[in-house]
């Protein structure tokens, strides 16, 4: 393992993790939040007070969701905050998917991608900030993404419940002849309590909704809260135990075919020929569909198409990349670190020339491709009508993918319809045009018809935007007091970020700086006083994407591994030395002290168990994690984690633990399981029996700790991930007495 | 055969899988594809009151047998198993969710108070957004419910 000082291309200032919101939303006026009730389209009986929401003469309230449902509970968390200000009763809460508008647009997730400290005032990062709110603005990115939801609707969505609320009052206060001052709100009735009359919002929302909105109504204080920080019941349950929730694979209308596709195995191949003749009395069959790199076939339904596939006989020419594979991708990696050639992204004191000539701890770590495998099969419907398309697929950014497909089909954005019904699983792989363009090329074939294209799950897995293997090395020293000196940390990974730019923007220059390759390695809260942190980019011929969590997915591992390894060095406890490296961090250290005392960190286990520690921060949120593992025969048990986060403001904490829950099976099925291996240039793992999920009696108990430390909202979708699989593999690295280094954590049998 | 409780008559592919006769012929699309191999259990229903994976299940092999879906589920009101499940707040994104409740709702037939071991060996359908410690915890409040309901 070499260490090359590097050439240091660019310097990032500031950190790349933190929230960004105030920030964010500092650049807008009240007004520009409420945006036009136009909008939001409504139907009889109903009028809009504001782009975010409708009321009915029933009182029922129709809240516009300008984000996609994938689980993470965004259908209740975010028409909690219109309905705590509108004063309404949560039964009387409905939701609807909301159109695509610039008042939508994710600010928070613009903001955060622009490589600086949210907290850094000085000119360039805030001209950046501003430039990417505004450009966020303008194209309206409704991304759901980057753990954002909460974070960017706080204050657009409480204002747009005060303001119809104000409105109310107003309309009320007219028909009563009484200052709006003398009247109150409670479960969506106005009441004037002097004279004992009240009048229910419904009564009320068309006179209101002529009045003026007062934009810079007051919001409030948190200690007036009926509803945000209380669990309160997620409103797509009730459909999702019924089978009555509809997700894009659902998708139906009486002329619909379905199709079935089969790619070319090996990335960057292309179809050579297509021999169909034993499909010819194949039944159902409408269209053998021939495209550059992959053969379709389109039926009336999804089993003969999938038959009819089946029986074509296909020669793939396997193109430039047939040689790559797994181990030929890691030696690349390998190669990048020791040529050197980096971009800095956290540089403090000199931690090259305190570690030259000097003995330092080393270690190298590693983790492979990750497929996401959401339960609903990769899938989009289009019909293509004259001018006019409509595509239905559950997505996370239906502006964009409204651009890709108004380029692809040289037609004006406003003329492409994009229906979003709920995501049967998103983690970042629902983000992706890729499925929306094989569909276009499809339904293009078949004017006028709604085709619905299915993935397979063997396309699915082997067709997939992966989360990218990642090398990475650590070298570093402690001083006199076993407290960490020096520190230089190099990566080396495909750009996440850039690889997604790049297929939404063919045009884009490429090639700069990407927070997504070290968020979570870059500014740690851990006081080190020379650090560097590197990454050199290396080139992927398999697509890869944002995966639950993205860069930290990897970052966290490789840091968090490599703490326990400095710990044990200075012959220190591992929790004890993170807290002696947090004394400026008072949210850190509680969540760690919480952590050591709610899992018993230092009562004794039973024989052949052990505790592993991991604290990852990442999208504005604090994580701590103690798993509880054993080993028998090579076979890695995980009994217990304890989880305990600081999110900020919690806006319903029964979504908060179901999403740690949720982060945790996720990381823990990576740590335990997650490989997809590439040969020949081509994926290995074609299904769930060779590419494994964490089941149900292999499942630990999960305690979840939630703190209301009162900070601005963190994102809670994915900061649950990160930690899991360095807790597990410090754990097991006790049992074996080896460290742990490599995903998915492998035992040798004898041990 | 039947399903929920209807007596349908079909003229298809013997060989098509029960799953894409319910959802492309039937339209009833509660039961979903998740792998088609059998593996993840999506496409749970009721055959004769048991769990049954239905993706590679020629629908020859079910005629003339009673099928329930999960929206054949509840009757008049809802079964036991989804009580628990909004109690306990289960599904996420909900994908897997159906096949999860007929495969939990079988095992109850079997064993109206299973034990934790009986779940592990039973519910081994998959779920990617990891609600499975909810799951455990609704068949057991399912199993109180239908015991206070017998009373």
């Amino acid at each position: 393992m070499s260490f090359s000082p590097g050439r240091r291309r660019f310097l990032l200032t500031g950190a790349l993790v933190g929230g960004g919101l105030l920030v964010g939303y500092g650049l807008f006026k009240p007004r520009d939040l409420l945006g036009d009730p136009d909008v939001f389209p409504v139907g009889e009986g109903e009028v809009a007070l504001n782009a975010w929401l409708k009321i009915g003469g029933d009182g029922v309230v129709t809240v516009a969701v300008p984000r996609a449902e994938m689980g993470q509970g965004v259908y209740t968390s975010l028409p909690m905050l219109v309905a705590e200000e509108l004063d309404v009763a949560w039964s009387a809460i409905r939701v609807e998917q909301a159109p695509i508008d610039s008042v939508y647009g994710n600010i928070v997730v613009m903001i955060n991608s622009a490589p600086f400290d949210p907290n850094d005032k000085s000119w360039l990062p805030s001209t950046a900030r501003w430039t990417f709110a505004r450009v966020g603005r303008m194209l309206a990115v409704q991304i759901t993404g980057g753990s954002t939801s909460v974070r960017d609707a706080w204050l657009p969505m409480r204002t747009a419940g005060a303001a119809a609320r104000d409105m109310l009052v107003r309309a009320a206060a007219a028909r009563l002849e009484v200052h709006p001052n003398d009247l109150d709100t409670e479960e969506g009735v106005v009441t004037h309590a002097a004279t004992g009359r009240s009048l229910t919002y419904g009564a009320l929302a068309i006179e209101a909704a002529r009045l003026d909105p007062v934009p810079d109504v007051a919001l409030k204080p948190g200690p007036d809260f009926r509803l945000l920080g209380k669990p309160v019941p997620r409103t797509d349950v009730p459909a999702k135990v019924v089978g009555g929730a509809e997700f894009g694979i659902d998708f139906t209308t009486d002329d619909l075919l379905v199709a079935a596709v089969k790619t070319s195995p090996v990335f960057g191949g292309s179809l050579v020929k297509v021999d169909a003749h034993k499909t010819e009395s194949m039944p159902g069959l409408v269209e053998i569909v021939e495209l550059e790199d992959a053969v379709a076939v389109v039926a009336d339904n999804y089993w003969h198409a999938q038959q009819a596939l089946d029986a074509l006989e296909i020669e793939f020419a396997p193109g430039p990349h047939a040689a790559v594979s797994s181990s030929s991708m890691l030696e690349a990696f390998e190669q990048a670190l020791d040529d050197g050639d980096f971009f800095t992204y956290e540089s403090k004191g000199d931690a090259v020339e305190q570690l030259t000539g000097k003995d330092a701890i080393v270690a190298e770590y590693r983790v492979p491709l990750l497929a996401h495998a959401c339960m609903e099969p990769m899938n989009c419907s289009v019909r293509i009508t004259g001018d006019r398309a409509d595509i239905w697929q559950g997505n996370q950014a239906p502006d964009l993918l409204r651009m890709i497909a108004a380029r692809r089909l040289d037609l004006p954005a406003e003329d492409v319809h994009i229906h979003t019904p709920l995501l049967g699983g998103g983690f970042g792989r629902r983000g992706e045009p890729d499925v929306m363009l094989r569909a276009i090329s499809i339904a293009q074939r078949l004017p006028g018809i709604s085709v619905k294209l299915v993935y397979s799950r063997e396309e699915d897995i082997q067709h997939d935007t992966y989360r990218p293997p990642a090398l990475s090395r650590f070298r570093a020293r402690l001083d006199d007091d076993g407290r960490i000196l020096a520190w230089h940390n190099q990566i080396a990974s495909p750009s996440v970020g850039q690889a997604v730019l790049g297929r939404a923007f063919p045009n884009l220059p490429l090639g700069g700086p990407d927070r997504t390759n070290a968020e979570g390695a870059a500014f740690l809260s851990y006081a080190t006083p020379h650090r560097l942190v590197e990454h050199t980019a290396v080139e992927s011929h398999v697509p890869i994407g944002f995966w639950r969590s993205v860069g930290n997915s990897f970052n966290a591992f490789f840091t968090e591994c490599f703490m326990d390894e400095l710990a044990a060095a200075a012959g220190a406890d591992p929790i004890d030395f993170r807290l002696s490296h947090l004394e400026n961090h008072p949210r850190e250290t509680r969540v760690l002290k919480l952590l050591r005392d709610s899992a018993g960190w230092s009562e004794a286990l039973g024989a052949g168990h052990a505790r592993g520690v991991a604290l990852h921060e990442s999208f504005g949120s604090i994580v701590g994690q103690i798993a509880e593992v054993s080993l028998d025969k090579g076979q890695i048990r995980v009994h217990r984690v304890v989880c305990v986060i600081d999110c900020g403001r919690v806006v319903n904490p029964d979504i908060v633990i179901a999403q740690m829950e949720s982060g945790i099976v996720f990381g823990l099925t990576a740590a335990l399981y997650g490989e997809v291996r590439v040969e020949g240039g081509r994926i290995m793992q074609w299904n769930f029996p060779d590419y494994r999920m964490l089941s149900l009696k292999e499942m630990p108990r999960i305690e979840t700790h939630v703190i209301e430390s009162g900070a601005e909202p963190g994102g809670v979708g994915e900061p649950g991930t990160p930690p899991i699989a360095p807790a597990v593999a410090n754990a097991v690295s006790i049992l074996t007495d080896k460290r742990i280094n490599s995903l998915p954590i492998r035992v040798a049998a004898a041990t | 055969m039947t399903v929920n409780g209807d007596a349908v008559t079909l003229e298809v592919d013997p060989d098509m899988p029960l799953l894409w006769v319910l959802r492309d012929v039937l339209g009833l699309t509660g039961t979903k594809f998740g792998c088609g191999v059998a593996a993840c259990g999506a496409c749970t229903v009721h055959v004769g009151g048991r769990a049954v994976r239905t993706c590679k299940l020629p629908v020859a092999v079910v005629a003339g047998k009673s099928i329930t879906t999960i929206e054949g589920l509840a009757r008049k009101r809802l079964h036991p198993i989804q009580q628990a499940w909004i109690t306990e707040q289960v599904p996420q994104c909900g994908y897997c969710q159906s096949g999860m409740i007929m495969a939990a709702a079988a095992l109850l037939n079997e064993k109206p108070s299973p034990s934790d071991e009986d779940i592990d060996r039973t519910m081994t359908n998959i779920c990617r957004c990891g609600t499975y410690q909810r799951v455990r915890r609704a068949i057991h409040r399912a199993t109180t419910m239908a015991n206070q309901q017998d009373q």
